[in-house]
């Protein structure tokens, strides 16, 4: 039997050395890496989804974004990985203006950051080892006993090492998050964006996947980005939070600033009552009126 | 508004959609075409898409043109003893299928088994958000998903229809020989007579050819521009079948015109 290391992050060395893409060798401490300024934006229906977003993300940090389902949290994620382009405003990342850039400039800065997407993405034709592999076999030269190595250790992080063989349709809703979340640190991006990480898990896989996020942000000199409805989680391991609602942000601090808040809205989301300023309902007409014969749906 | 207005509006409507749809598809087309160096230099990705589109598709197509050389086969027996001119049969069965019913059957056989799992395939990566999650991390899915798959359908329908052709003059044999009794030596002779190469079997695996990209053109921009929902791929796989079969036809017949010998 081989020994694995426990830390995730062993190994990173010979790692990098053998990447194509250097990590930055003059990490400025103090910039954001992600910067916002009045952004709003709209889908093809009209319906604007984001209005007025400012936001500053530190290198370093991890830093929670949080609001109803439905609020514009994925919308704004997707803003950030240029995958989406503000109907106004500007998003900056890593210093560069995303507004104006071609898709392989794009792809330039994409290769320091990656997303955890919402329902995993992981590719259904390929095995979990392979979904691992996949983004070192396209962007790295690794050699295969390499790969194989670092595939096993980010498998081993989100407690799947055995589950290497598996295909994405053998695995359950949760560990298939957990394969996702390890394909998403696979190349120790810069800045990592996970959609709804601890949507689906137990209460212990959580707090270790919780632990996972600020470990690897830490060692590596990363910044995060959790989107999350958990907030009882996230309050233990984040830096700074930001409240969205309805396409705005409405409120932001640091976790003891939002564990003793009293701005209502805040207070309502963080305890997780049903009566608050927290309007439950999508935008519709009133509930009397539309119940009532004859009136359309 | 009146009725006739209406109608005028409505097809109208359609026309200018339909020809949006068409230059979104040619666009896409030079997108493909252009990541085409990328689709040979990793060759394990066309090869793995030649085998899912060709080697898989073969049991349908030998067992088609099997049958349908066997059907050549009675049939033109039928025809041709009225006129004692029995032992044209090989040149029956041979012309039919390469001129015609090889490329053309075959391409409507590969659209329904092959064109469908491309466009089903490619719309539930879309659905499943698998091409977002390929193009977050930097690697562009029309290259890496999109071009094996074009190349892998064109390379591979021209040789399912040369198999097609090779197992109904089989068929056709089988038949008019062995089953009716039509002198072998002269079936095969007299084939090998007036088969010409250039004029029936080179414009054989042109039309072939020239219907794969088209199938296959058609199966990949329906399957990447398939609304992301269980629903709109099924539409899209129907689609990609339906308008496969009206594009062979048509190309087939302005191909033959081009063709013919009577010509010029
Ligand atoms: N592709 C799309 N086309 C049109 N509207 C969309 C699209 N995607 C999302 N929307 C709309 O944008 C709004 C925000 O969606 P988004 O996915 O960003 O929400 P979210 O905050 O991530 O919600 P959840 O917590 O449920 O994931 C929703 O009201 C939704 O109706
Ligand atoms: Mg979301």
């Amino acid at each position: 039997m081989r020994e694995f290391p426990r830390c995730p992050t062993a190994g990173l060395f010979q790692y990098y050395a053998a990447l194509k893409i250097k990590p930055d060798p003059h990490p400025v401490s103090a910039d954001n890496v992600v910067e916002i300024d009045r952004l709003s934006f709209g889908y093809n229906s009209g319906r604007q989804v984001l209005a007025d977003i400012n936001m500053r993300i530190p290198r370093g940090k991890v830093v929670a974004i949080m609001g109803q389902s439905g609020c514009g949290k994925t919308t704004l994620l997707r803003m950030m990985g240029g995958a989406l382009r503000p109907s106004s405003g500007d998003v900056r990342v890593f210093g560069e203006s995303l507004v104006h850039k071609k898709q392989d400039e794009i792809y330039r800065l994409r290769r320091r950051m990656s997303m955890l997407f919402q329902f995993g993405a992981l590719f259904t034709d390929m095995s979990t080892f392979e979904n691992v592999a996949f983004p070192m076999r396209e962007h790295t030269r690794l050699d295969e006993s390499m790969i194989r190595d670092l595939v096993l250790m980010k498998l081993h992080a989100v407690g799947l090492r055995g589950a290497s063989h598996l295909m994405p349709s053998e695995l359950s809703g949760g560990m298939a998050r957990r394969v996702a979340l390890a394909r998403a640190i696979a190349l120790d991006p810069e800045l990592v964006m996970y959609d709804e990480p601890f949507a689906g898990l137990d209460p212990i896989s959580l707090s270790v996947i919780g632990q996972l996020i600020r470990a690897l942000n830490d060692a590596l000199g990363a910044t995060s980005i959790i989107v999350t409805h958990d907030v009882q989680e996230s309050l233990k391991i984040v830096d700074y939070i930001y409240f969205v609602a309805d396409g705005r942000i409405i409120a932001q601090g640091t976790a003891d600033e939002v564990r003793s808040s009293q701005v209502p809205y805040v207070h309502q989301f963080v305890w997780g009552e049903t009566d608050g300023p927290v309007p439950f309902q999508y935008p519709a007409p009133d509930y009397a009126s539309h119940l009532g014969a004859g009136s359309k749906p | 508004m009146n009725p006739l207005a209406q109608l005028l509006r409505s097809i109208g409507a359609r026309t200018i959609d339909g020809i949006w749809r068409l230059g979104f598809a040619t666009r896409f087309l030079i997108a493909t075409l252009s990541h085409t160096p990328a689709a040979f230099r990793r060759l394990h990705l066309t090869i793995r898409e030649v085998y899912f589109s060709g080697v898989l598709s073969l049991t349908i197509i030998v067992v088609s043109g099997l049958f349908v050389g066997m059907v050549l086969g009675l049939q033109g027996y039928d025809t041709l003893v009225r006129f004692g001119a029995t032992e044209a049969l090989g040149v029956l069965v041979a012309l039919s299928l390469v001129r015609e019913l090889g490329p053309v059957v075959a391409a409507l056989l590969f659209a329904s088994r092959a064109g469908s799992a491309i466009t089903a395939e490619i719309g539930l990566m879309k659905a499943t958000e698998q091409l977002d999650a390929m193009d977050m991390m930097a690697i562009d899915p029309v290259a890496r998903v999109v071009a094996p798959r074009f190349w892998g359908g064109v390379l591979s329908m021209p040789l399912l229809a040369a198999m097609f052709s090779a197992t109904g003059i089989l068929g056709g044999y089988l038949v008019g020989v062995v089953l009716i009794g039509v002198d072998s030596g002269q079936f095969w002779s007299q084939m090998q007579n007036s088969v010409n190469f250039r004029d029936d079997i080179v414009n054989g695996i042109i039309k072939s050819a020239v219907f794969g990209v088209a199938i296959t053109w058609i199966a990949v921009f329906e399957g990447y521009e398939a609304p992301p929902t269980a629903e709109g791929v099924s539409r899209a796989t129907t689609r990609t079948v339906v308008t496969s079969a009206l594009v062979i036809l048509a190309l087939d017949f302005i191909l033959t015109a081009f063709m013919f010998r009577g010509i010029g």
